[in-house]
């Protein structure tokens, strides 16, 4: 989303140096969209929001190994077996030793959880994106330079993905979808890996649509260009042309795309795990936590309320991270 | 024109006709047997066959396909097995014209099946279309116009906000607190107009609406304000100025209308797709519309159902597809379709 700072077309500042000595540098595209971005206050935060979650994401883990972090542990003294395992204490039993309250009929520290689900939730959502914008990247430069009925196919197969009805269908060949997987991984068909790869794949078998058109316009103006008459003349191949030529300078757009998509799938998996739909608990995912906590939404208002407010987080910023990277990178793209 | 639309709407049943094959291999390919969901779970293998056989699971399934298309388009007879039919006649119902295949677990032909959830749906979808499209342009439009402020930051920030909540767990935010708790609500279920006239219809309505509407309108938000920003610098809108029309005409006439090309993309595919039902609202608030029969065929694995969901939701988003290409050239003089 265009946000107020990056609307705006601030000339270049001068630098005190250059122009004391009389000199103007020459500054590269890069370097250019690197100083608009860092200018922007709102996407510098959203930045380090994202950095700081993707620490998070990375620490956990570690922190589950070590032991420090219990996102399975159980205490049942700390709840109120009076209210039906609600946590004892005010904000959902929150102490110096949970800071951010336990969860209802289990007693595990919530912040273990939340952080250990960011994990997977990331994880989820960065190989979905992966999966995405391979077959979006990779489609759209073959549609885009080739052109003629190759393209009018992928084409039509672009319209069709998009036409088919996303959630019902993954809804529908879970079961299958996940059965298959359990025979070919490791672990039941209630087991993380064997739900988590078939949400991905699934996720990302719907997403790469719009990434294939985006990519398309951008290849249609590039193969124009005199490079890649020069790379034909010195008989380089179709491969070549694809990858080595065209591929480079679509990094801007994928980039964006990627900030852009990420979140989606970050709200995807909550969504589906509400539906049933990815990795199950006991393993945690902000979608199955908060899938789980809205069933607490009148009795622990903590419990209801921190799992929403990291989603909302990540989302926003990652966002507002993408739509500042769009206007850093192409000041005056399309919206 | 004519032409185009024709063309259009051709290549629209090519991609129905594909994607019902490609929906048929999917799901008819897979080892479950569907005939086995029709009874319970200590069903007799028997009945399991007979159920199979009269439906005509028992058959490869390019078969079953083409059985299918063949009904969509003339209708057919159930049980399917002549031999069933001459033992038990008193048992053949016909399922007419668009006939989407009958629902073993349901008993009933999908086609009903899906036309008495299309009012509850339509209903949720039109209300919160509604509700979407004056908030977002209006809030849209006065973001634009306020430019930098904190109006403007507050607007675009709550609205993304929303957009970031899940939907669960907004409704269920919106059914605890307003409804329950404060009571300014009623709980909503829904009511048709015939039994609770149209207040009472709209009433019940609202929450859901509200659901769906907070998550939607973050992108109108964001594609009004940009295009009523990009219009402000146009020369057409200086000369407006210039010859002294009055601001609100300006907004109206001529700022807005540049945004409406964008907004009705995104609207009509938007609708489309809600129209289908929206799967986790309606399972919230417990409306018996498309979005919950969908969930529960699928529970159910009630193969028919689902397949008949699917074809009609993407014909939907087909048919909302060709209707935007058409409003574009009647919006935008410039584009030619043809």
């Amino acid at each position: 989303m265009s946000f107020p700072e990056s609307q705006l077309e601030v000339a270049e500042p001068i630098d005190p140096q250059i122009t004391a000595t009389g000199l103007v540098a020459g500054q590269s595209p890069t370097r250019l969209a690197y100083n608009r971005f860092r200018r922007d206050r709102l996407s510098m935060i959203s930045f380090w929001i994202v950095v700081f979650y993707f620490a998070a994401g990375i620490v956990s883990p570690i922190l589950v190994k070590v032991g420090v972090s219990k996102p399975y542990g159980q205490d049942q003294k700390l709840l109120n077996i009076d209210l039906g395992g609600i946590p004892s204490g005010s904000w959902g039993g929150t102490s110096w030793h949970h800071l951010l309250g336990v969860e209802p009929r289990v007693g595990t520290d919530f912040l273990s959880r939340l952080s250990y689900g960011i994990t997977f939730s990331l994880t989820i959502a960065i190989c979905a994106t992966v999966v995405a914008v391979v077959i979006g990247v990779v489609l759209g430069i073959i549609s885009g330079f080739s052109g003629g009925y190759v393209d009018a196919v992928i084409g039509r197969f672009i319209d069709m993905t998009l036409s088919f009805p996303q959630t019902l269908m993954l809804l529908a060949l879970s079961t299958t979808g996940v059965a298959l997987f359990a025979k070919i991984l490791p672990g039941e068909a209630t087991d993380p890996i064997p739900n988590g790869v078939y949400e991905v794949l699934v996720l990302g078998l719907f997403g790469w649509p719009s990434i294939a058109r985006l990519i398309r316009g951008q290849v249609l103006s590039i193969r124009e260009r005199e490079f890649i008459d020069a790379a034909r003349l010195s008989g380089a191949s179709r491969g070549r042309i694809y990858f080595k030529e065209i591929l480079p300078n679509l990094w801007a757009p994928v980039l964006v795309q990627f900030t852009l998509i990420m979140p989606a799938y970050v709200s995807a998996e909550a969504a589906l795990a509400f539906l049933g739909v990815g990795i199950p608990p006991p393993t945690p995912t902000l979608g199955n936590i908060l899938g789980d906590s809205v069933n607490f939404s009148g009795s622990d208002f903590s419990y209801f309320l921190y799992p929403a407010l990291l989603l909302a987080i990540i989302v926003v910023s990652f966002n507002l991270l993408g739509d500042g990277l769009r206007d850093a990178l192409d000041p005056k793209g399309d919206r | 024109m004519f032409a185009y639309v024709v063309r259009r709407c051709f290549t629209g049943v090519i991609m129905l006709v594909v994607m019902s094959f490609v929906t048929y291999f999917l799901f008819f390919a897979s080892p479950l047997d569907p005939g086995k969901f029709a009874c319970g779970k200590s069903c007799p293998p028997a009945l399991i066959k007979q159920t199979d056989k009269a439906l005509g699971f028992d058959k490869p399934w390019p078969v079953q396909w083409k059985d299918f298309a063949v009904g969509v388009v003339k209708g057919r007879d159930y049980p399917e097995d002549p031999a069933l039919r001459k033992s038990a006649p008193q048992l053949i119902s016909h399922c007419s014209a668009p006939c989407l295949g009958y629902s073993q677990v349901n008993l009933i032909n999908v086609t009903s099946e899906l036309k008495d959830k299309i009012p509850i749906s339509a209903s949720l979808a039109l209300v919160a279309f509604l509700m979407w499209i004056a908030g977002g342009i209006s809030l849209g439009a006065i973001a634009a116009l306020t430019k930098g402020s904190i109006v403007d930051r507050g607007v675009v920030g709550i609205s993304l906000v929303f957009y970031a909540l899940p939907t669960f767990w907004m409704g269920l935010f919106l059914i605890e607190f307003p409804a329950i708790k404060w009571g300014l609500v009623a709980v909503p279920s829904y009511t048709s107009i015939a039994d609770g006239g149209v207040w009472g219809w709209l009433s019940n309505l609202f929450l859901p609406a509200l659901t769906l509407a907070l998550f939607y309108m973050a992108g109108y938000v964001r594609i009004t304000r940009a295009f009523v920003l990009e219009s402000m610098s146009e020369d057409y809108l200086r000369t407006a100025k210039a010859k002294g029309l009055a601001p609100r005409k300006i907004l109206v006439k001529h700022t807005m209308r540049a945004a409406l090309t964008p907004i009705v993309t995104l609207a009509g595919l938007d609708f489309a797709g809600l129209l289908g039902g929206a799967i986790i609202t309606e399972q919230v608030f417990n409306f018996n519309g498309l979005g919950k029969l969908a969930v529960d065929s699928i529970q159910t694995f009630d193969l028919p159902t689902t397949l008949g969901l699917v074809l009609l939701l993407a014909a939907f988003v087909i048919v909302a597809n060709i209707i935007v290409d058409i409003l574009y050239a009647v919006i935008d003089p410039r584009v030619r379709v043809g």
